[in-house]
């Protein structure tokens, strides 16, 4: 049984906005898969909800005819997997959203949901952040878009709004067009896990294939908030594919991350894991952007 | 039909479409709900409550605290109870408790409404502490001027054994020239059953005032007893019924929260009250496996062969007894039974309180431990020597013939070197230990083993007695009622088997009446050990030998034909000469109930009291592919062999041991309970507690050598706990062939691998 003081199922987007702008105190559950464990775990207990399950207007992908891909933020991580448009130009981030916590959870939770939430461990944000995915926000006073670099404010805090919602995501062609991307994502097991560390890479080849011509390298549990590391992707632009590249890649990333240690990992082993997953992850990458290692 | 048959499980299909009635299920509408308040410091006084807040709360009815329960302390084991004072399990604990000592102690209870009124009431509870520094790990419970867990155990020691064998002077062989020498500490974890079915349980009183209580438990009949004593009133005034139950692996082999239930329902008037607890709490407030901390010296010659040991053993046993020092004696005698020493072994074993989670029975009871230290430390000395580790093994290991020198009992059947073989051939260990033998780069692979050997019941240490109870029905068919109890485990289809082969009837007309009643139900301490086929099977032979002479008495009256002539097969009477079938059971049956010349009832009941007991042993062989710069572990492939006796069901025993392997990968790779420094647990949950999941499990491999062991009812022997044993020490042992790092403390994470790899210079 969950201790739920009051519950509000929103109409559409302008419904919420107004029910969270009348509720200083409620939290939005759309999927419920966080929200509902942190009322179970007494941390929301008695709490107000809005809701905005079900809202039809919040779900779908699609593409615009200049090739932006919009994902709508009530889009379970099952749907952004199976979804032939992601399957086809960010195979990555269905490859990413694939590894959330089991089948169940990823057949109710949303990739909204994953992104506000705010944690740094979010399986979909290090490789939103690798395709600069931008975040459209809907409040009283209309709408606004956020870089997905800005919308991180530290552990669980964002830029949104008590009373904005989520309604869009989206990725413009030129951040993925010609990139091949892959995430690892490490968990002390296969299944059932949140990440001890996640990695992201995006990454465009000289027409060649065989040097960098633009990489993005993201992170997630590397500090409070998913991150990229800027410097180390400027500094291997038009880098040959080969061991110092990669080389380049994992000591780069350790000069700019900023691990902590706890009870879940110490800061050593974050640490060796940012060094060696960038690696491994850049490497699948080149091969997923029609490079090949020996080049 | 009969033993050795793969027969599916009488519970199948109630258990797949949700037929099975479990305690939850149970229970009837209208029911109040508990809430246990827990304790948010490890070692201190509670003072005093200010419960005005929480009595606000709409729909709570009371609130019971440590000040109002009956000032009687009492045991919690799920051991046969002993009339000599002195055998007796530790009375440390009571209902709920003032002196606090883990995090999560229980201090009070809420009873209301519902589970939101309850819950919420038990957060605003305000407490007063008179606060002592806690004590978490043994050597800190051992220092000078520690604060006792227990005032009756001023140095918190709960109790020390030694024993020796042969000289019993490790530093004396130690001293022979040439030997090598290794002198070592090795760890164990804290870790859980993780038993699917949280505890839960319902109370009331009927209308005499007799204490009802439904409850997920492995032993009804010692829980009545201990809510007797927790009480303070008479045993028959309690009434536990045992239904379907979601696992218990050792943990409801220990009275958990039934005492308090029946309690507090006596508070509420004997109204129904139903305590059942959250996921969080059964990590946190249950049982756990002893973390053991082993201190071991051993003597090799450069020939191999085992001159001396010595152990000490150092067992946290958590804030209260429970089991008790059962679990160190435990491990330090299998040390013993696994390798004999030329000249002999001596073994020290210090049970210890600490202001941390009660420890308990846990499938395997000490052993799964035992073996790590034993199993490691038998890698490090073969590695020493050079000599491949299997030959080491054969060398060294117990001999048939083996007798325990001090329990008196041995291998009273003995197929351990034959599981050696079978498994050394299944996992290709002389080609794959030269295929890996100088591997280079940062991902590398291994094979490694373990052995082990396990005691089927518990004589002579405790007593071993269990009933049954035969009920002939009108149509010839019957009803069995056992005391021991069905946990999932498959008693209840190897019972059956067990009746179909020693009567003749067939198991599609025998029933296993599955609920435990303690009203009805005929006594048995319960599913523990490795005991319910070998022991409880006795009580169903013997008393399947009574019902079938007077089965065959009847058909002799019936038939006017001597009844040593005759004999029971497929539900005839037949004759033994010729076999030919003379009579139905139907008809006997009914004739039985109803004729009008001899009309009797056909029934049996009989308790066998156990004096035997035998060694079940067995292997694990695991290959393991480790990517050291991750520090992760895959298990590519991996096989139990046991030496189990005959199987009565051979698709039951397979799942027995899918299931101890899983639970030994666990052990070996993922599983621990962590806690801060002040004792509060931090990771009571199943995201942050890693149990592997399918993704993280190979298939799992099984074979058997079935040697017929004489003192088994039906030539069967211990397999319920042997699988979880081997598994861990294979593992590591593994790891160690593949990257040349000894790990000598479980679990065998990735970061507790990587830093071990970094030391190495491997990374």
């Amino acid at each position: 049984m969950y201790d739920i003081e009051k519950i509000y199922q929103a109409k559409d987007v302008p419904d919420a906005v107004r029910a969270l702008a009348e509720n200083p105190d409620a939290v939005v559950i759309s999927g419920g898969s966080d929200v509902l464990i942190q009322i179970r775990e007494g941390r929301l207990a008695g709490c107000s909800l809005v809701s905005i399950h079900n809202i039809a207007e919040l779900k779908g992908i699609e593409m615009d005819k200049d090739g932006t891909i919009l994902i709508r933020p009530a889009t379970s991580f099952s749907h952004i997997t199976n979804n032939d448009i992601i399957k086809k130009y960010i195979p990555v981030l269905g490859d990413a959203v694939d590894q959330v916590g089991s089948p169940q959870i990823r057949n109710i939770g949303t990739v909204g949901g994953n992104v506000c939430n705010g944690v740094t461990s979010a399986d979909s944000a290090s490789t939103l952040f690798a395709l600069n995915a931008v975040l459209e926000l809907t409040g009283e006073n209309g709408t606004r878009q956020v870089p997905i670099g800005q919308f991180y404010k530290g552990p669980g805090k964002t830029v949104r709004e008590h009373s904005e919602i989520l309604t869009a995501i989206r990725i413009t062609k030129d951040n993925y067009d010609g990139f091949g991307g892959h995430y690892i994502k490490y968990g002390k097991r296969n299944a059932m896990e949140i990440a001890t560390l996640g990695c992201s890479v995006s990454v465009k080849l000289t027409p060649d294939k065989k040097a960098i011509e633009d990489l993005r390298l993201a992170y997630g549990v590397a500090a409070p908030t998913p991150m990229r590391c800027t410097e180390t992707e400027s500094a291997v632009k038009e880098m040959k594919i080969s061991p110092e590249l990669f080389e380049k890649v994992g000591k780069g990333a350790l000069a700019e991350v900023n691990p902590r240690s706890s009870w879940r990992a110490s800061k050593e082993f974050r640490l060796q894991l940012i060094e060696e997953l960038g690696k491994r992850a850049l490497k699948q990458a080149i091969i997923n952007a029609g490079g090949t290692l020996d080049a | 039909m009969g033993v050795g048959k793969k027969i599916d499980r009488v519970d199948a299909y109630a258990k797949v479409t949700g037929e099975a009635k479990y305690s939850a299920d149970l229970a009837p509408d209208g029911l109040l709900v508990a809430r246990v308040v827990h304790s948010k410091i490890a070692n201190g006084l509670v003072k005093s409550f200010d419960l005005d807040e929480a009595l606000k709360v709409p729909g709570v009815v009371k609130i019971v605290t440590c000040f109002d329960v009956p000032d009687i302390q009492f045991p919690t084991a799920g051991h046969p109870w002993s009339v000599e004072a002195a055998h007796q399990d530790v009375q440390d604990r009571k209902i709920l408790n003032q002196r606090v000592r883990f995090y999560g102690d229980d201090i009070a209870a809420v009873i209301a409404e519902d589970e939101v009124a309850a819950s919420r009431a038990a957060r605003l509870i305000k407490v007063v502490y008179e606060e002592y520094p806690p004590v978490l790990t043994v050597d800190e419970a051992m220092a000078e001027g520690a604060v006792p867990v227990h005032s009756e155990y001023p140095d918190n020691i709960l109790k020390h054994t030694r024993f020796t064998v042969g000289d019993g002077d490790f530093e004396k062989a130690a001293k022979e020239n040439g030997l090598l020498l290794i002198d070592k500490v090795y760890e164990t974890q804290r870790v859980q059953h993780c038993h699917i079915e949280v505890p839960v349980s319902f109370a009331y009183q009927d209308a005499n005032g007799k204490i009802v209580v439904t409850t997920s438990t492995q032993i009804p009949h010692i829980v009545r007893r201990v809510i007797g004593q927790a009480l303070g009133i008479p045993w028959g005034k309690i009434r536990v019924i045992k239904p379907y139950i979601g696992g218990g692996f050792g943990n409801k082999q220990d009275v958990l929260y039934e005492p308090l239930n029946a309690f507090l329902c006596t508070q509420v008037g004997g109204r129904g009250v139903r305590l059942e607890l959250t996921r969080e709490e059964t990590l946190a407030c249950t049982r756990v496996r002893h973390a053991v901390k082993f201190h071991a010296k051993a003597a090799v010659r450069p020939d191999g062969t085992l001159v001396s040991r010595k152990l000490e053993v150092f067992s946290n046993q958590g804030a209260y007894a429970s089991h008790g020092h059962a679990i160190a004696a435990n491990a330090a005698n299998m040390f013993k039974q696994l390798y004999q020493d030329e000249k002999g072994l001596e073994a020290d074993s210090y049970t210890v309180y600490t202001n941390s989670a009660t420890a308990g029975a846990m499938r395997g009871y000490g052993i799964p431990q035992s073996d790590f230290v034993t199993e490691a430390l038998t890698e490090d000395l073969a590695r020493l020597t050079g000599i491949d580790p299997l030959e080491y093994r054969l060398k060294n290991c117990v001999k048939e013939g083996y007798v325990d020198p001090h329990l008196k009992f041995g291998f009273e059947s003995y197929g351990l070197k034959e599981c050696i073989l079978k498994g050394r051939d299944f996992i290709h260990w002389d080609e794959k230990r030269a295929e890996y033998k100088d591997q280079t780069g940062p991902v590398r692979r291994g094979v490694g083993m373990a052995i082990f050997c396990y005691k089927t019941g518990v004589y002579p240490i405790s007593l071993e007695t269990a009933s049954c109870r035969m009920v002939l029905n009108q149509d010839g068919s019957l009803q069995i009622q056992m005391g021991a109890t069905e946990i999932g485990q498959g008693a209840d289809t190897v019972f059956s088997q067990m009746a179909a082969e020693s009567l003749g009837i067939t198991e599609d007309r025998i029933y296993v009446v599955s609920t435990q009643d303690t009203d009805i139900t005929p006594f048995d301490t319960g599913a523990y050990a490795s005991r319910q086929t070998y022991v409880s099977g006795k009580a169903l032979k013997k008393t399947a030998e009574q019902l079938k002479a007077k089965i065959l008495d009847y058909a002799s009256y019936k038939l006017k034909l001597p009844a040593e002539g005759l004999d029971i097969r497929d539900n005839y009477i037949v004759s033994m000469a010729d076999n030919k079938s003379l009579l139905s059971m139907e008809e006997l049956a009914t004739e039985a109930f109803y004729s009008l010349d001899r009309s009797v009832h056909i029934t049996a009941e009989a308790t066998y009291h156990c004096k035997e007991n035998t060694f079940a042993s067995g292997v694990c062989f695991a290959e393991v592919e480790v990517d050291m710069p991750l520090g992760k572990v895959k298990v590519l492939n991996i096989i139990n062999v046991h030496d189990s006796g005959i199987l009565i069901n051979p698709k039951l025993a397979e799942a027995q041991v899918h299931g101890g392997i899983s639970m030994g990968i666990g052990y070996g790779l993922s599983e621990i309970l962590l806690y801060d420094k002040n004792g509060k647990p931090l990771n009571d949950n199943l995201l942050d507690y890693k149990m592997p999941t399918s993704m993280d499990t190979p298939d799992l491999h099984v074979d058997f050598v079935q040697i017929n062991d004489p003192t088994g009812p039906y030539g069967n022997k211990a397999l319920g706990e042997p699988p979880a044993i081997p598994v861990a020490p294979a593992l590591r042992n593994a790891v160690l062939h593949a990257t040349g790092v000894a790990v000598d403390s479980l679990p065998l994470d990735p970061q507790k691998l990587v830093e071990h790899f970094k030391a190495a210079g491997l990374i």
